[in-house]
């Protein structure tokens, strides 16, 4: 028998190699807020913890701004949060998926300013300034896009969980000239992994939609 | 109507996916995308040794960091009442004891949940989890199948269970193996595989009250999850309400209720908040099951004009050490080919592993495998066509009940699979077959998936603007639940599919079982037919009963029903329309609720799909790559309710299969007793580029047995008979046989 000290987890360890605390981003920022702060605010309010907090908090968010499916939100966030999770979590907007966290599915395929892009692998503070296009942002109101009609007359999907990025990669693929063919759109939407096995029928409605001529 | 489904010219004239329009938009609400109020985030910390104790969890400094609600494990967990009170000295659970979350500080897996972290933001909690630190007592772990095959057993639960089908079979001389004129014996290997839905687990567990729990599940479970989450916390089952109205995909990972949704659950409690958990891609390969490891051996002994006269198959696969999943893997061997003389085996090895469960098509796919393979290694050792030496053997009753079969058309399906496919220029010689740079090859194989049914309860509604509500607490998890059971209620009670609104995912609906065992339009289809029956008898009732009824008195043998109204055969003008019928009755709504069970039927018939697929690869000499070219499946599975769903169903299977057959394989370090293939990079599933065009197509086959519906299921034969296909087509094209799947160019080279 041996003991394991290492910490039980699948995330970094907290502690450096030295073994010494490490001083993170927020610790730094906490203490240097809080001699701004000792300037500005009486002693009894530093007392209080969450105010520490709050005021460290502060400090972490960047503010930027997105137009998202034509809509513009000025927003304050994280540094480390993900596209994907500022739109799913904090903006609702659910209808771009997480299958894998890693940009190995293509679920999370969005447009920015135009060209397709895993949204799990951009940090939301990078899209500052930039147009965002969802899935929800597809349809023209309640008139469809001819992919998503496409998508519903050839069955290109099953669960329907791959289906938004497979439509949002499907219409970049044909915008970027990359679908005139079978073998072209399989080799140019292998990106986005359908775990149900609806591939002919999504490389059917792509097919349709290019030679359909309609503006995509 | 009846002719019109099996017009497969004509597919596009089947009823889209009902929720088409919800799936494209990206509006179809999965289980973590529900919007409560003050939802907090929870992030799960595993263990990192397969088995062993904590002998220390240290969670302040985690507790410290910001937006921290709280860090559950077994030294703090609010408790699970089934469990029992936490024991002072933790004992492993006896075999049979379904991992008890946080209860005591054993490690049976590696991956196993040790604490959750609950933050109110997904990033905090992710951030806090990193700073719990779990110390352990390993001891030595065991999760090599083929180091641990001596202590193979027949499971536990097969020996106390006298009827359990697991049990060793011998039927007639299985010793006339060693007397046969031609003999084949080979050892066939697959690996663990995990199914890998797109939509990783995850899970809202809502409070809303100390004693009232909701969850937005990804289960495949309606009703099951509640009882078991009731029974869990001992609650009344009434108290427990489980939701899942969209899943993205589950293949079998959503049957159980697994450990990270005791996790939330207790989560939740703890903070009294709802908590939202979903599993990050890789603690899908140790949270939700998997196929397990299987090793077969297969015997067969022929005449040498290829009649069978013997069968030994015997399958070893794993399990856990806290649980024994068997799964059907030698029983279509009994079955698939009219053989005198059969012996089957079926052992488990218990391993330091999360318990393997039901994958699409569990058993069958992996039996099936080794049968279909085995099969053509006997042809090429009788020069006879692989498809010929299966229909000299073809079983036309089940040899196993001595039953005559409920319907077959496994005959039909290997001539028109043949002729699709073009089967007939298959040259006999592996290596003959070339196109270009490339060595071409042909492999076809049986399909075959028992028909299952369980009882079932539906709800059909009519309301007063003529719309039919029907509902039942069945799932869909991918192949259209909804859309079949719309096209089943509209024609039942002869209206427009546009005017039934299907309802399902809600435990609060009429009890429908899992959708497991492509058994939901044999069950949940039954139960919408018999009560849209019902519901149309009742308005033919009152149609003839109501003095102000067009139709008074008129014989109910000779009326019509057409588009939602009742009309005389002979004289179609004299009519009344159902939503007249409810305003001469003063009925706001007519409701009947019906149950649909299966019967004496099982008694007289012996109940199956059966199926074939034909497959050409070409694989590249110089490298080993295998490209599947062209796929022709057909099957026999009764009533196909929708062509189009069915088609993608059917294909879908296929994909599963190339998968199965030539790149999926989670591979373990046995070092640590932890898979390394934890993500889509390492663990391959087919994609874009590995999937050709498919011909996937049905036999017309009326069967009056199985069901009131006349459907067998298709979700697991889709699947079944796929691998051996291909790897016989390898074989046909490269004259090597790959026994341990999946066939990878190191393999072929």
């Amino acid at each position: 028998m041996s003991i394991d000290k290492n910490a039980g987890n699948n995330q970094p360890a907290a502690e450096n190699n030295n073994g010494l605390p490490n001083e993170d981003r927020r610790t730094f920022l906490k203490k240097t807020s809080a001699v701004v702060a000792l300037a500005l605010t009486p002693p009894t309010v530093l007392k209080a913890a969450s105010m520490d907090e709050k005021i460290a908090a502060a400090f972490e968010q960047v503010k930027i701004t997105l137009n998202i499916n034509g809509n513009r939100h000025k927003l304050a966030v994280e540094p480390r949060v993900t596209l994907l999770d500022l739109l799913r979590e904090d903006l609702k907007l659910t209808g771009t998926k997480k299958g894998c966290d890693y940009g190995q599915c293509g679920a999370c395929t969005v447009h920015v300013n135009g060209q397709r892009v895993l949204a799990c692998l951009s940090l939301a503070v990078m899209q500052d300034g930039k147009k965002i296009t969802t899935i929800e942002g597809l349809a023209a109101g309640e008139k469809l896009h001819p992919m998503q009609e496409a998508f519903i007359k050839h069955d290109g999907l099953q669960c329907g969980y791959c289906t938004p990025g497979q439509i949002m990669s499907a219409v970049a693929c044909v915008r970027e000239g990359q679908a005139n063919s079978e073998g072209q759109i399989r080799e140019y939407m292998s990106g986005n992994i359908c775990r149900c096995g609806a591939y002919p029928n999504i490389v059917n409605a792509i097919l349709e939609v290019k030679n359909g001529g309609q503006k995509v | 109507m009846e002719k019109a489904f099996f017009d497969q010219d004509n597919i596009n004239d089947s009823l889209d996916r009902v929720d088409g329009r919800l799936k494209v938009t990206g509006k179809a609400t999965y289980a973590a995308e529900y919007q409560l109020p003050n939802i907090a985030h929870a992030v799960l910390v595993t263990s990192t040794i397969a088995k062993g104790l904590i002998t220390a969890l240290d969670s302040k400094q985690a507790e410290r960091a910001p937006g921290i609600l709280a860090v559950i494990s077994h030294v703090n967990s609010p408790g699970v009442p089934a469990y029992g009170s936490s024991p002072a000295m933790p004992e492993r659970a006896t075999l049979g004891t379904p991992l008890r979350v946080f209860h005591d500080n054993l490690v049976y897996f590696s991956g196993q949940p040790v604490a959750v972290v609950v933050a109110d933001t997904l990033q905090r909690a992710k951030y806090a989890a990193s700073l719990v630190k779990v110390q352990y007592e390993k001891e030595p772990h065991q999760t090599d199948l083929e180091a641990n095959i001596s202590r193979a057993a027949l499971p536990a639960n097969v020996q106390r269970d006298k009827n359990s089908r697991y049990h060793d079979y011998d039927r007639g001389n299985p010793e006339a193996l060693n007397t046969a004129a031609v003999k084949i014996e080979a050892t066939y290997k697959i690996p663990t595989e995990h199914h890998n839905p797109l939509e990783p687990h995850a899970l809202i567990a809502h409070w809303e009250a100390p004693d009232k729990l909701t969850l937005y599940d990804k289960t495949q479970v309606i009703k099951g999850t509640q009882g078991n989450l009731a029974r869990a916390f001992k609650l009344p089952i009434e108290n427990v309400k489980v939701q899942a109205k969209f899943i993205g995909g589950a293949f079998g990972s959503g049957i159980r209720v697994w450990p990270h949704v005791m996790a939330a659950t207790l989560a939740a409690k703890k903070v009294q908040r709802p908590v939202k958990l979903a599993l990050p891609r890789e603690l899908m390969f140790n949270s939700v099951g998997s196929r397990p490891e299987t090793i077969q051996k297969l015997s067969i002994g022929a005449t040498k004009d290829g009649r069978l006269t013997a069968i030994t198959h015997e399958a070893i696969a794993h399990t856990s050490t806290y649980e024994e999943h068997t799964e059907r893997t030698v029983l279509a061997t009994r079955v698939l080919y009219a053989c005198p003389n059969v012996r089957t085996r079926y052992r488990l090895v218990n391993l330091d592993v999360n318990t393997p469960t039901w994958m699409r098509g569990p058993g069958e796919v992996t039996g099936v495998y080794a049968l279909e393979s085995a099969i053509d290694e006997l042809a090429y050792a009788l020069r006879i066509d692989p498809l010929e030496l299966r229909l000299r053997n073809h079983a036309d009753s089940d040899p196993e009940k001595n039953l005559p079969w409920s319907s077959k058309s496994l005959k039909e399906c290997y001539a028109k699979g043949a002729e699709h496919f073009g089967w007939h220029k298959r040259t006999l010689e592996p290596r003959s077959m070339r196109q270009g740079q490339f060595l071409v090859g042909y492999g076809m194989a049986s399909s075959m998936f028992g028909v299952h049914r369980n009882n079932a309860k539906a709800r059909a509604v009519l309301q007063a603007d003529g719309k039919v509500i029907v509902q039942s607490a069945t799932s869909d998890i991918g192949p259209g639940t909804g859309t079949a059971m719309t096209q089943i209620a509209a024609d039942t009670l002869n209206i427009s599919p546009a005017l039934i609104r299907f309802d399902l995912g809600e435990s609060t609906l009429p009890d429908a079982p899992g959708q497991t065992g492509s058994t939901t339009v044999s069950s949940v289809g039954s139960a919408v037919k018999v009560a849209c029956e019902a519901l149309k008898q009742k308005l033919l009732q009152l149609a003839v009963t109501s003095p102000h009824s067009t139709l008074y008195n008129a014989n109910p043998a000779d009326l019509s029903v057409a588009d939602g109204r009742i009309f005389k055969t002979q004289n179609p003008a004299v009519s009344i329309t159902y939503t007249e019928i409810l305003k001469q009755n003063n009925l706001p709504q007519l409701e009947v609720t019906e149950e649909s069970k299966p019967g004496a039927e099982w008694q007289k018939y012996s109940m199956s799909a059966f199926g074939a697929h034909f497959v050409e690869v070409h694989v590249n000499p110089i490298t080993g790559e295998v490209r599947v070219k062209r796929v022709v499946t057909c099957a026999g599975v009764g009533k196909v309710i929708n062509l189009k769903t069915a088609r993608s169903q059917s294909i879908g299977g296929i994909v599963g299969g190339i998968g199965m057959a030539l790149t999926e394989e989670s591979v373990m370090d046995h070092r640590f007793g932890r898979y390394v293939t934890a993500d889509f990079a390492n663990y391959h599933v087919p994609v874009h580029a590995d999937v050709p065009q498919i011909d996937a197509f049905f036999i017309d086959e009326h069967d009056p047995h199985v069901n009131p519906v006349g459907a067998k299921g298709l979700g697991e034969i889709a699947i079944v008979g796929v691998s051996a296909a291909i790897a016989n087509a390898v074989f046909h094209a490269t004259g090597k046989r790959i026994r341990n799947l999946p066939i990878t160019p190191d393999k072929l080279i």
